[in-house]
């Protein structure tokens, strides 16, 4: 009992100390001040006045709803001598393994740049400048060669080092038995399964309402949807963080969508929010980096494809290129197990001093990087909005997706979570497709790394990236592909190559997710 | 069968017959509301007919626009009505207006205008000319442009709705579900140095197709479906149920309007594409009716969109794939619907009100959908009987 109560305080503490330094901080106590002019507040009393005063304004609200958000991003309780590594990531193997993918990103990052004699950074001339302000809205056309260049690398670079992570002091012994795990994924990381599952994700169950499945044509609105939306509106007039969080688990209205996503990120649009956008677009103006030309290339070859996005290609560009800017995004790497790359100045190779984050923002853009802002311009259309909200979803979901941590939201519990379930579920359709060389993981693991952007019809990511964000957790992804793979599996076993199975599953553009979810996770008989 | 053999068909001179079994994709003078001078003629007079009767539909508001019926930008004949054109136009100088030739199709020949000297030459003809009267071929329509179009991404686009019409009396019409957008590669602007610039007008495929940007795999489309998502995450339901709701009532006033010059030939039906602007108020506008919209393909999606289009029309016009018999009382079970909806059915429309399914959600049996925009707490029921 007094553990948890130390352990409370001490969260407590940290996160005071957090806010103490933002904005809602110094709002609170400008009120404060001003709140003294009122006459309800009197001397003997202030304490309770003024935080009687800042429930009725709402204020207390905001404040809530900034714990909330910090909460959400915590890490684990650790032992309070833990160094920060451990924060970040307390497997050793794991960190190690990190390191050295990163290395090797960078190493392809600086060659890339040494081939086509190209600075990771320049400073723009004036009149490119004045060019690029002119080309802001619409950076789609005339874009400059991008031939030469490549993806740093592509998602299944990256899922062969997962293949290969081994923790070191684990050993699994040759002989194979029913316990062998058959997947890729050879780390032993606990997973849920699907009794834990069907309580985490109580809500999807059977017996409660959803949008996505409740709302169809066929089901008369009163039934469900018409009370859904009442409660929604509701909860966003309270501006609840908490609520709001709950109630998207049972789906999001369309209209309501943009403002709930804003509410549970704790997006809120203050002029000091547009005035940093506009400094970051002031600096994308001002330098030219080497990854905008990855970005640029990213989104040529993705979004301006996608029979969905194409018409969003210009937002992508302003908000990535602001995006590896944004130096903020560094403090996400207190809990993140990656790390920001370094770069040295010209000439000052390995002195500390010399030494900058490349890019600004830590974050260096793989293939198919564009795709996690896409789907979210079919909610916002202001660029400063819609570059907040992404930078909150990123910081909190997205970086899990592509680097290698034991997080139970990190890409390598959701490979471990998706081969347990397909193998305990589906032993049979698992043996066959291993058998003809088609390793379930290898297909579904870009669905997963770009949590299926750009792989479903965007009414149906929404839905699923309202549950992300309900849960607060990525392992929906992990179920949402085996639930594809049981839907599939009739056709999945008569194919006899990787071919015919990539085939199989090529178009997920169909499917509807919810129901697929509620049969595997509530309706499959084990 | 194409235009051209539909005219021979049913020309005077010919004295063909076409008999019981045969029925064809085209009415006889369909021209009536696919050519750009004829429709907005008989939506005219449809108007000034409803006024007269006083009917409620034809209420105007203050400024004289219709309330209801106000889906067509102005728009004048030329060379016929080059003083009335002249007089608007002075009436508001700095408004853009754009000229299409009345008898072209996939964007032949339109161009857009700010000064009245870019006219010249109709305005000299016509005062030279008063007697002569223009081939119809040289016949030009002028309407207000919309220069405030909805933009998404920056872009301007149109819709293409596909309407069946089995028969104009009663009006029996059915509306594909799978429309789409159609998207312009540059990014939009009013400004008068690219009034030239047919990539940053024009939406037709036909033209766009030709701009650097094209990009072959999505065409530049979208389907209703996404247009819909997007304005109902950032503009809200109500606004776009309303949007909607609008769209298929002009598309209803339109048919309705020419039904009566229509020559209701029962061994027709037709298919035809409607093109619709929005503006950036949410208003939707008629431009134009094609009476043989494009079943070319120009992505993969199309193909399958048009296959289906052509499948879904021919299960409605000629029932059970038998040898049609055109006596048939037009009447398609609803299985057979497939991707069309019922847009608006007259002798449904007629009968007890208590058959009238009342559903909630746009895009169902629509006939009696009428009375819920109207809200002006009007018994606005029998407008559309």
């Amino acid at each position: 009992m007094l553990q948890e109560e130390s352990d409370l305080s001490l969260i407590i503490a940290q996160i005071v100390q957090k806010l103490k330094g933002s904005n809602l901080y110094a709002q609170l106590e400008r009120q404060a001040w001003a709140s003294l002019q009122r006459p309800e507040i009197k001397l003997e009393s202030l304490k309770e006045d003024i935080k009687e005063f800042f429930k009725i304004s709402g204020w207390e609200k905001k404040l809530q709803n900034a714990v909330y958000s910090e909460l959400s991003v915590f890490p684990l309780p650790s032992h309070p001598a833990a160094p920060p590594e451990h924060l970040k990531e307390p497997l050793v193997y794991m960190r190690k393994a990190q390191g050295s993918w990163e290395k090797r990103i960078l190493k392809s990052l600086n060659s890339m740049c040494t081939e086509l004699s190209i600075p990771l950074a320049r400073k723009r001339p004036v009149g490119e400048q004045k060019e690029l302000l002119n080309k802001w809205n619409e950076m789609g056309t005339d874009e400059p060669d991008l031939s030469l260049f490549r993806p740093v690398y592509a998602p299944k670079d990256f899922l062969e080092v997962l293949i290969n992570l081994r923790n070191p002091n684990y050993e699994n012994g040759d002989s194979l038995s029913f316990r062998t795990h058959l997947g890729l994924i050879q780390v032993p990381l606990k997973v849920k399964d699907i009794p834990e599952l069907k309580e985490f994700f109580v809500e999807l169950g059977l017996t409660t309402g959803q949008l996505g499945i409740d709302d169809s044509t066929q089901v008369p609105p009163e039934l469900f949807e018409n009370e859904h939306v009442r409660i929604g509106q509701k909860v966003l007039t309270e501006q609840d963080s908490a609520a709001a969080q709950q109630y998207v688990r049972q789906g999001s209205p369309t209209a309501l969508r943009a403002e709930l996503w804003a509410l549970i990120l704790n997006i809120s649009s203050h002029p000091e929010d547009i005035l940093y956008y506009e400094q970051l677009k002031t600096n994308v103006i001002q330098h030219d980096l080497l990854v905008d030309s990855l970005i640029y290339k990213d989104v040529k070859l993705t979004a301006s494809n996608d029979d969905y996005y194409f018409v969003f290609e210009d937002y992508l560009y302003q908000v990535l290129l602001c995006f590896s800017r944004d130096t903020s995004v560094l403090s996400h790497f207190a809990y993140n197990s990656a790390s920001p790359p370094k770069s040295y100045i010209r000439g000052k190779l390995g002195l500390e001093e010399y030494a900058v984050f490349y890019p600004p923002n830590g974050v260096i853009p793989f293939h198919g990087f564009s795709m996690y802002v896409a789907p979210l311009c079919f909610l916002y259309h202001e660029p400063s909005k819609l570059y907040q909200i992404f930078r909150e979803m990123y910081v909190r979901f997205f970086f899990r997706l592509h680097s290698i941590s034991s997080h139970p939201s990190g890409i390598v519990s959701l490979c471990l979570l998706f081969e347990t379930l397909l193998q305990t579920y589906l032993p049979q359709l698992f043996y066959h497709l291993r058998e003809i060389g088609a390793q379930p993981l290898r297909i579904s693991f870009k669905w997963m790394v770009r949590a299926f952007s750009g792989y479903l019809a965007t009414d149906q990511l929404l839905l699923l990236w309202d549950r992300i964000l309900g849960y607060n957790s990525l392992e929906i992804l992990a179920v949402l592909a085996a639930a594809v793979f049981a839907f599939r599996a009739v056709n999945l076993m008569e194919v006899t190559s990787l071919a015919a199975a990539e085939a199989v599953l090529a178009d997920l553009s169909t499917l509807k997710v919810m129901p697929l979810l509620q049969i595997f996770l509530f309706a499959t008989v084990t | 069968m194409s235009v051209q053999t539909i005219r021979n068909v049913f020309s005077v001179e010919t004295g063909y017959r076409l008999s019981d079994d045969q029925i064809v994709n085209h009415f006889p003078n369909h021209y009536e509301l696919t050519r750009k001078d004829l429709m907005v003629k008989n939506i005219k007079r449809y108007r000034k007919e409803l006024e007269k009767e006083g009917s409620p539909l034809a209420e105007k508001d203050e400024s004289g626009k219709y309330l209801y019926l106000d889906f067509v930008p102005v728009t004048y004949m030329l060379p016929a009505d080059y003083n009335l054109f002249v007089e608007e136009f002075r009436k508001s100088p700095s408004s853009t207006w754009i000229m299409k030739p009345c008898g072209k199709a996939q964007g032949k020949g339109i161009f857009l205008i700010n000064k009245l000297s870019q006219i010249k030459k109709w305005s000299r003809d016509s005062k030279t000319s008063s007697f002569m009267t223009q081939s119809t071929k040289e016949a030009y329509v002028i309407s207000l442009y919309i220069n405030n179009p909805l933009l998404i991404g920056g872009r301007k686009f149109d819709l293409r709705l596909y309407v069946l019409v089995s028969t104009y009396r009663p009006l029996r019409c059915y509306m594909y579900k799978l429309g789409f957008c159609r998207f312009c590669t540059v990014k939009y602007t009013p400004s008068t140095s690219e009034l030239d610039n047919m990539f940053v007008h024009l939406t037709n495929v036909a033209i766009q197709k030709h701009g650097e940007d094209y990009n072959h795999i999505h065409g530049g489309k979208w389907t209703v479906n996404n247009l819909r998502l997007y304005l109902e995450s950032t503009r809200g339901k109500e606004v776009t149920s309303k949007l909607f709701d609008e769209i298929h009532w002009i598309i209803v006033q339109s048919l309705k309007a020419v039904a009566p010059v229509m020559n209701n030939d029962k061994h027709c039906f037709e298919c035809y594409g409607y093109d619709i602007i929005i503006d950036d108020k949410l208003k939707p506008w008629l431009i134009e009716v094609n009476a043989s919209p494009s079943l070319t393909s120009s992505t993969a999606n199309d193909r399958i969109l048009k296959y289906n289009l052509i499948n879904d029309t021919l299960n409605i016009a000629v029932p059970n794939g038998e040898i049609p018999d055109c006596k048939w009382n037009k009447s398609p079970p609803k299985e057979v619907l497939g991707n069309y909806e019922i847009l608006y059915d007259e002798e449904l429309a007629q009968g007890d009100g208590a058959d009238r399914e009342l559903r909630s959600r746009p895009g169902q049996s629509l006939g009696p959908k009428g009375s819920r925009l109207r809200d002006a707490g009007r018994t606005v029921l029998t407008t559309w009987k």
